[in-house]
This record gives C-alpha cells, structure tokens and sequence, in this order.
C-alpha cells in the first residue's frame, strides 16, 4: 500500500510520539511507551531525527502486528505513520 | 521454536560490546520479545555495583581478581582503541554528542522492560564475586536454566 505524503498529513493522529534527538534504539522505545495509549486502529505519529527508523519503524510495526503507513522528510526530521491494529 | 523469545550471553566485559548486547536486548523487548540475558565470565563486570562492597570469605587470589577488574558499567574497557581508560572517555563524550543512550541508561530500561538478566553463579564463584556486589534484580542460575530459556528462543547470541 502505497499512501501519499498528502494522505498521510491529511490523517486523524491519536498519539504524537517524539522521538527526534534519540538514535537507536531510542524510537522503537519510545513507540513501544506511547503505543499503550493509542485506541485501536487509531494512527501514532513518531517524530525522529535518526534516519535507521525508516527502517527500524515498518520492521517494528510489521513484529507487533501494526500497520505502517508511511513516512516523509519535513524541515529536517522524519514523521512516520503506523495504524495500531490490535 | 517460539519467535517471540530471544536469549543473549554476554561473555564479554568490553565497552563496547556490551554496548552491544544491550541495545540488542532492548530492541528485542521493545518488540514485546521476552529477552534473557546470560551473564557470564567478563561479562559479569557489566553488572558490578561502581563502588567497593565490603565481602567476607574470599580468598587473596579472589580479592586480587575483585580488585583488577572493573567495578561497572563506567569502568568497563573498549575491546579496540582502549588507549588505556581514554578510549571509553572519548567513546562516550561522541555517544552524547550524537544522543545516543548510555550504558548506564541502557541497563536500567533493560530492567524497566523486564528483561531477566541471569549471573552465572559458577563464574561468580571463580572470580570471586559476590551477589552483593552485583546491582539488584539479577537472578542467579547457571548453564541449565540458560540452556532452558534457549530451547525456547528463536535468536540466540553469544557476544
């Protein structure tokens, strides 16, 4: 699935997570702290400044059984998007 | 073979390596794996309260090897570029510069995510170390339990 950087700015956030400043494995700490909080199939945001989370993130989301939805660069940071499944 | 259960020896007491092990050991929990950690040998220094811990019933050879090696995650030597004690300086003055957590901080977030960190109590014994001077929530067993958590883990790692 493919979901445009439009789409995905356009998404209703349930949990905005930043994670900008900390390197691995600082984001996927920090995504498994905020995920809690979030309701089922409502939409985490992390905000990061490593760029490993590209990868680490889907990698994550794929192991806990979520969906990621995508990322985009924006003034310097990542924002990277996953819909918690269960 | 369980895909949700990791276990990790650490041998090494190298900087570095438990660097390693425990960003690996986090990762795996952050994932929602259980996660047990063998600490054996060198490994056992990763563990050892910083300050000196008065013990009874140890022999000179085992106050001897009680003093040489490292009480820590502070003191804890690189495996390369040790550059006796500045290598590690150095190490972690680029880990805070580039935000990355230290071991110190990695330690205590393996115990937050419920990692069981196991003291191999047979080392324990050959070099004289005493559970009170190791931090607190460690269990202590030996290669069976070890090889138990193991059977059940898909990921096994001997650093």
């Amino acid at each position: 699935m493919t979901v445009t950087t439009e789409e995905l700015k356009a998404l209703t956030i349930a949990q905005v997570v930043d994670a900008r400043g900390t390197s691995c494995p600082g984001p996927i700490l920090a995504a498994k702290k905020a995920i809690g909080g979030v309701p089922v199939s409502g939409v985490m945001e992390v905000l990061a400044t490593d760029s490993g989370t590209l990868k680490d993130l889907p990698a994550w989301s794929k192991k806990m059984g979520h969906e990621f939805l995508g990322s985009f660069d924006d003034a310097g940071y990542l924002h990277l998007y996953l819909r918690k499944m269960k | 073979m369980d895909t949700t259960r990791k276990t990790i020896i650490l041998f090494s007491g190298d900087f570095d390596k438990v660097m390693a092990a425990f960003i690996i050991a986090n990762g795996a929990a952050a994932m929602d794996d259980e996660v047990t950690m063998f600490f054996t040998f060198w490994g056992l220094n990763a563990l050892r309260r910083p300050e000196k811990v008065a013990t009874r019933r140890k022999s000179p050879l085992q106050k001897a090897f009680g003093a040489m090696m490292p009480r820590g995650p502070g003191r804890l030597a690189l495996s390369h570029m040790n550059f006796a004690g500045a290598g590690p300086k150095l190490m972690q003055r680029m880990m805070r510069q580039q935000n990355v957590m230290s071991l110190e901080e990695l330690i205590a977030t393996a115990r937050e995510q419920g990692i069981k960190m196991v003291a191999c109590t047979m080392s324990m014994d050959i070099m004289g170390l005493r559970p009170e001077e190791l931090i607190d929530g460690l269990e202590f067993a030996g290669v069976a339990s070890y090889l138990g958590d193991a059977d059940e883990a898909n990921v096994n790692l001997f650093i």
